[in-house]
Parts: structure tokens; C-alpha cells; sequence
């Protein structure tokens, strides 16, 4: 397992996150992962307890984990939402961009790598959540 | 036509570096094939049978003649002088090089165009009608909402890992050009109540699974439009299929949930997507539209035609279409000629498409998906000039919308997916037609010829369609009768077993001959077939 | 006979396994035996082909044919092109694909 890269200045939760269906069942737990078919909306009612979601790309070509994140965080969902397995160098801005702030990949990405990734697009086109103004709007402005 | 402004142009180029580094991380060793596969893909540069091959992308088949010229000067720098226009209003060369394709995103770039999202499971170039703008029956021009939409759907960052690819069109009339119905999502401009709104057909395809696509809303207001198809798209990544690639376009999903449950999904993440403000104001639309206004059209209304030349008066019945301007009309070059390959263009050719745009048609031209050239705006007084120069050139085909006028997928002679070839079929039918002087007994006839069942041949879609199959590793081929894919989409039926190569061209013309023995006036093949049905054609063939 | 396939990582073009290294001409290609899957692995691990496969093959009057015509159109070039085939002069290459 690659180390933990993260984006945040709080303290990363430091034991196991649990599933969504033992979560929903009756679970105290603060940290839950989401499985590419979960429904990432069943842990609504419950995001002020989460203070860490999981969300797990065990292909990374299975794109569900993005509308998951997406959903938690037009939630109103502020905790750490971490990307974890089949992550790759090349989607972490993508994956930044619905509101992933934290990955746990399953082999490391090259640091000189990830920087240049997460730095390589001034411009958006599109409002996601993550507070980035798209092009339409600073055209608009 | 729509121009870059900094931010469209500093995206592309953005693009381009990031697909320099990760060539170069390929290259080197860095990421694995199976990686860098989608990567190149999103870029638009496949694997094929014989080298790379790379599609780039004509926004709903619109481009200038400098473009054109770029395409042309590709053609000639980075491939072997030739490109082929597909059935999705793009242009793709065969013989690539992979370490020269950063380098050639970057002369496509100079000329603000890209191979951005022209493959891989993200949504795809979209598509509009190739007389956008000239249709003497549309609504509105159709291409600043296919503008909106291709900024949308730009680097979607949700929707860059869908189950499959995803294809849009956008159409604003009721004659149907782009087989509207027969994409992923087909948007259809409508008026109500004096205003603008979209109607949504969502689900249909051809491929392996050929379907119609339902009506899912018959209205969405325009300054809803974008959130309501990241609605329809978000539903799709969710739950679209991944288990089974053939069973992955939405088509499936929306099959088994049904057009209805579908639709009540959409509405329901549209309803919470309406307070995301994920939605552009309409002053961005407005903006777009300003770059679609009308060229600086002239009094035409005296302009007439001299017919004295038979090939030419010919040429103008069959290949040029009414304009929504008096003394205009939309020229069609056809990419047709008799024996040759459907869609492909030599360098010279391009050349030449170029500086016929630029003298005759406002500086614009448009791909069709019949993969034929559109010059949208011609004076009548100038038809003859360019005919005489469309001759020379060997673009002077008299044959739209005929049986010369083929689809024809690439085949087995270039594509790695293909069971059989294509264009040789293509190029046989063509033949054989304009010896024996039928082509123009027989009037409008779409025969469409895919190379296997994806069906990018729109062989579901032809009056008469030709299926490429393998059997025992010899090509065969099925025959269809009675697709369409206008306004009254359809989908061919298989006549019965397949045939040889040379077996297929006598299939065709048995069956062009029960038509012309049981037509009643004004009837085309079309509706020939769809009156008397498939036995009387089954006996010829079979009998 | 077994012979081994894929396309030069840089350029895309079709080549074929001959014993030590890759050849555009299929004429070059060796049998593999059991061996393709260990010399693709190989041969991909170091870049020097991309997307390698093992195909079916015969010798017919001492040149190597592939069995399937995908291969054989592969090996020559498109049958609607004679002039960007690897035998342009050769108007008896297309009976060979077919």
C-alpha cells in the first residue's frame, strides 16, 4: 500500500473504515467506504457523524466513484473523502475536481508526477463543487 | 462558425501538453498499455490494424477553409495523403505515428481544433444537421447548442469513466439529417408558447442492440438544457451497466428500466442538480449564437441556372438542396466517385474543398455523416464555376442520396474490430450500379455497409443494409431491407443467410429489382419495402 | 505453426516475431511454439512492441501465410490501397490476402 496523500490539515481518522451496509446498521463509526455500487446518498442523513468516506476505484476505469463524491459533497458533506485502489496519476485532477481531497492508491504516484497533474489546468469549464470558477462565468462576470 | 476565445484556446493547448507528457511517460516506460489505453483514446488515437489511427474532431461537421487546409497539410505531414471522413461528421487518418501525435495535436490546435473525447467511454463529439444554418425548414440554427454542450461535456471530470462512450446530437427541424434518434442522447430544438426548449430522446444506438430512442422529456427549457443532461448523464454513470461491454451504452440501461423509470430518475437528480448551479446563464448562449449569425448574404433573387450542360443540370437536380436564402442553395460534393472509397479525401482534394469554401460558401464547409462535403451557402450564379471545378478534381459525382451514394464503415482493410471488409463491397455496388444505368431509375436509395456489428456503417439504418460477418474465416455478408434513419427512423431486418462478396452485389441489385418491378408511382425503396414487405423480396433472393 | 504479432510502440507499424528481433515482413516470421507468451511478455516489458498476440500460420510453398485474412491484410497492407501495401508492385499480393 502507497502512503496517504492528502489535502487537508486535520487529523486523518487512524483505524479502518467500515462498509455502507454496516454503517447504515445501527454503526457509530466515522469513517465508512463506498463500494463502486453503493448508493452514495443512503449515507445522507448521516454525514455531520462521517469524518471520513471512503471511496474505492477497485478499476480505474469504473468512473461511479466520481458522481459518489460528487453526491457527498453537494450534500453538504465536509469531512476527508478519500480515493482509494486503482488510482492513477493521470485522474487525481478529475478526482480533485468532484471533491476527492485525500488518495490512498494502491501503487505510489510519482511525486514530480502528481504535482505537474494537479497543476496543469488553469481553466475549467465546468462548475463542479470544488469552489473553481468555470469560463462561463468569468466570462459573464 | 464559432471562434476560440483565450479560454477555449488555452484548453486545447492545455490538452496538448498534458498529452505530450503522457506520451512521453509511455514512451518511456512509466505507465503500462492498459493506462495510457484510455489516455490516448480520450486523444483520440486508437490501435488499429495497421498503425495508430487518429480521429479528430469537426464540432457538428462544421469548419473553415483554413482549417480544411490544416487537415490537408496533416494529411500530408504526419500520414500518407489522404484522410477519411466518418459517419460521425469527424475526419480520421490511418498511419500515425504515436511519438508524432503530440506534435500533431499541436498543428491541430494552431487552428482551434482537437481529437478531444473522439474516443474512449466519455461523451463523444457531438453531432448536429449538415445544413444548420442553411435549411430552408429549420427552427433555429442548431449549432449553438451543440457549442454549449461540447463545452459541457469538454473534461467533464464526472463523466470522463462512463460504462461506454457516449454520443450526442442536436437537430432543430423536423426533417431529421443526423439520425437524431438513433444516439445516446438525441436533442431535438422545439418551440411551445413561443419559446425555445429541447426535447430529449435518450437511449437509442445502433451497434449489436440497434434501438430507437424514447422520448424521455418533450420539453426542457433552455436555460435548463445543461443540467438537464448532466441529469441524464448522472443516472447513466451510476447505473449503467459495467458487467458486460455490449450490454454498457445507456440504450440497455434505459431498455431495462424502461423509457418511463428512466425518465423519473432523471427527474429526480435534475431536481436536486437545479440547486448546484451547474447551468451557464443565458447570456452564454447568447454569446455563442452571435458567432452562428447569418454570413453577409446578397441579393440572389435574379440568379438563375444554365442547364444547357446535361451533366451539369444533373448534377444540380441530384447534389445541391434548397437554402433558406432566394438565389442560394447548399452544394454537396460527393466523396462518392464511382469504384471509389466512401469518405476518403486526398490531401489535393482538401486543398481544393478549401478554396471552393472560400470563394463560393462564406468560408465554410460541413461533413455529412453520409461522409460527403457540404458547401452550406453557394450562389446559383456561381454553381457552375465550382461544378466545372468538382469535375476536374473528381469530385463531380452526380449521386447524393443514391445507391452510389454508400456509407462504408473502414473494414477489415483498416479497422482491428472488423469481421469483413467494407469497401470493396462499397466499391463493387458502385460499380455495378452506374453500368448498368440504374442508379438513377432507382432515385433515393441509402445503402449503408458496416464491417461488423457495431454498425458504424449505419447498416440498421439503410433502406438496404449490408452486415459483414465472419463465417469460418471467410467474409460473408447479410443483407437488411428497410431501415431509415430520417425522421421516420427504422431498423432494417435481416433478409436470411448471408452471401459471398460477389454474392452480396447480385443480392443487392435482385432486390433493387423487385423494387422497380412493384413500385406504384413516387414511391422510393423505401416505401416500396415498407408497403409490400420482405416476402416478395425473400423469393427473389432465395426463391 | 505459431508465430508472434503486435506493432511497433512508436510508429504502430505491423511487426513480426523473427527469432531475435521484429521485421515488417511476415516472410521473416519463426515459429514460436509454446514460447509466445513468455517472449511477448518480454518483448512489451521492454517497449520494444505494443499489443503483441500469437496467431495461427502456415507454410505454403515455403512462405509464412497467418490462417485468419485479418492477419493476412495486416501483413500486406489494405487490399483497396495496392499502392500503400508492403508490395506495391505485386499484382498477385491481393490473391494472396484473399
Amino acid at each position: 500500500m502507497a502512503e496517504l496523500i492528502r489535502y487537508r490539515d486535520d487529523e486523518a481518522v487512524d483505524h479502518p473504515a467500515v462498509t455502507v451496509d454496516s454503517f447504515l446498521d445501527q454503526s457509530n463509526a466515522n469513517a465508512v467506504r463506498v463500494e463502486p455500487g453503493d448508493d452514495a446518498r443512503a449515507l445522507i442523513p448521516h454525514l455531520t457523524q462521517l469524518k471520513l468516506v471512503e471511496v474505492n476505484f477497485p478499476a480505474f476505469g469504473d468512473g461511479r466513484g466520481y458522481s459518489s463524491a460528487r453526491i457527498l459533497r453537494e450534500a453538504g458533506y465536509t469531512g476527508e473523502l478519500r480515493a482509494v485502489g486503482d488510482v492513477l496519476v493521470d485522474q487525481v485532477a478529475y478526482m480533485r475536481r468532484c471533491g476527492f481531497d485525500a488518495f490512498e492508491p494502491d501503487a505510489a504516484l510519482d511525486p514530480g508526477d502528481l504535482a505537474a497533474a494537479l497543476d496543469r489546468w488553469p481553466e475549467v469549464y465546468q462548475p463542479t463543487g470544488d469552489g473553481r470558477q468555470p469560463i462561463w462565468s468569468k466570462r459573464h462576470a | 462558425m464559432y471562434k476560440y476565445d483565450q479560454y477555449d484556446q488555452q484548453m486545447v493547448d492545455t490538452r496538448v501538453e498534458e498529452f505530450r507528457d503522457q506520451t512521453a511517460r509511455r514512451l518511456a516506460g512509466k505507465i503500462s498499455e492498459d493506462q495510457f489505453k484510455p489516455l490516448r483514446l480520450t486523444n483520440g488515437l486508437y490501435l488499429q490494424l495497421h498503425a495508430y489511427m487518429l480521429r479528430v474532431a469537426i464540432p457538428y461537421g462544421t469548419l473553415d477553409s483554413r482549417q480544411m487546409h490544416a487537415l490537408a497539410d496533416i494529411a500530408d505531414r504526419y500520414d500518407r495523403g489522404y484522410g477519411h471522413f466518418t459517419t460521425r461528421q469527424n475526419i480520421q487518418y490511418n498511419w500515425i505515428k504515436l511519438a508524432e501525435a503530440p506534435d500533431l495535436l499541436a498543428d491541430l490546435a494552431k487552428v482551434e481544433m482537437h481529437a478531444i473525447q473522439t474516443s474512449g467511454n466519455c461523451i463523444r463529439n457531438i453531432s448536429s444537421d449538415h445544413f444548420a444554418g442553411a435549411a430552408a425548414d429549420e427552427l433555429v440554427d442548431p449549432r449553438p447548442y451543440a457549442e454549449l454542450l461540447r463545452q459541457w461535456s469538454s473534461f467533464h471530470p464526472e463523466f470522463s469513466y462512463l460504462p461506454r462512450k457516449f454520443k450526442i446530437a442536436v437537430i432543430a427541424s423536423d426533417t431529421d439529417r443526423a439520425a437524431m434518434k438513433l444516439h445516446d442522447i438525441g436533442i431535438q430544438i422545439v418551440e411551445r408558447d413561443d419559446a425555445l426548449g429541447a426535447a430529449f430522446y435518450v437511449g437509442g444506438g445502433m451497434g449489436r442492440t440497434p434501438m430507437v430512442a424514447p422520448s424521455i422529456r418533450d420539453f426542457v427549457p433552455l436555460d435548463q438544457l445543461v443540467t438537464y443532461s448532466e441529469a441524464c448523464l448522472r443516472v447513466y454513470n451510476r447505473y449503467g451497466r459495467r458487467d458486460n461491454k455490449y450490454k454498457a451504452r445507456i440504450k440497455i440501461l434505459v431498455h431495462e428500466l424502461g423509457a418511463e423509470e428512466y425518465a423519473r430518475q432523471v427527474e429526480e437528480e435534475f431536481a436536486h442538480l437545479l440547486g448546484q448551479g451547474v447551468e451557464p446563464p443565458l447570456a452564454e448562449l447568447e454569446r455563442i449564437k452571435t458567432y452562428f449569425a447569418d454570413p453577409a448574404f446578397q441579393d440572389a433573387s435574379n440568379d438563375t441556372i444554365d442547364r444547357s450542360d446535361p451533366d451539369f443540370a444533373l448534377w444540380v437536380d441530384r447534389n445541391t438542396v434548397p437554402h433558406k436564402r432566394e438565389g442560394y442553395v447548399s452544394a454537396v460534393i460527393s466523396l462518392k466517385p464511382v469504384g471509389g472509397i466512401p469518405g476518403d479525401a486526398t490531401a489535393r482534394q482538401m486543398h481544393v474543398m478549401a478554396e471552393l469554401a472560400k470563394s463560393y460558401s462564406f468560408d465554410e464547409l460541413r461533413v455529412m455523416h453520409t461522409q460527403n462535403i457540404v458547401l452550406p451557402h453557394v450562389r446559383k450564379a456561381q454553381l457552375y464555376t465550382l461544378w466545372q471545378t468538382l469535375e476536374a478534381e473528381g469530385m463531380g459525382a452526380p449521386n447524393l442520396d443514391t445507391i452510389e451514394d454508400i456509407i462504408a464503415c473502414p473494414g477489415l482493410d483498416y479497422c482491428s474490430l472488423a469481421n469483413a471488409r467494407s469497401i470493396p463491397v462499397a466499391q463493387k455496388i458502385s460499380e455495378r450500379f452506374a453500368e448498368t444505368g440504374k442508379t438513377a431509375e432507382l432515385g433515393e436509395l441509402k445503402l449503408k455497409i458496416s464491417g461488423c456489428i457495431n454498425a458504424c456503417g449505419h447498416h440498421h439504418a439503410g433502406h438496404i443494409g449490408i452486415l459483414g460477418v465472419d463465417k469460418k474465416g471467410t467474409e460473408n455478408y447479410q443483407l437488411l431491407l428497410g431501415g431509415s434513419e430520417a425522421a421516420d427512423t427504422s431498423l432494417g431486418k435481416i433478409t436470411g443467410p448471408g452471401f459471398s462478396e460477389d454474392g452480396i452485389v447480385d443480392a443487392v441489385e435482385k432486390a433493387t429489382d423487385v423494387y422497380l418491378r412493384e413500385r406504384s408511382d413516387g414511391e422510393r425503396f423505401l416505401d416500396t419495402y415498407r408497403r409490400i414487405g420482405m416476402e416478395p423480396f425473400k423469393e427473389a433472393l432465395y426463391g | 505453426m505459431k508465430i508472434l504479432t503486435g506493432n511497433d510502440l512508436k510508429s504502430g507499424a505491423v511487426i513480426w516475431w523473427t527469432g531475435h528481433d521484429w521485421s515488417l515482413h511476415v516472410e521473416d516470421a519463426v515459429n514460436v511454439g509454446e514460447r509466445a507468451d513468455e517472449i511477448a511478455r518480454r518483448e512489451e516489458a521492454a517497449r520494444r512492441v505494443n499489443a503483441p498476440y500469437a496467431i495461427d500460420a502456415e507454410l505454403r510453398d515455403g512462405r509464412v501465410r497467418p490462417a485468419h485474412i485479418k492477419d493476412r491484410i495486416r501483413a500486406l497492407g489494405p487490399t483497396v490501397r495496392p499502392d500503400l501495401t508492403l508490395k506495391p508492385a505485386d499484382p498477385e499480393a491481393r490473391h494472396w490476402v484473399i
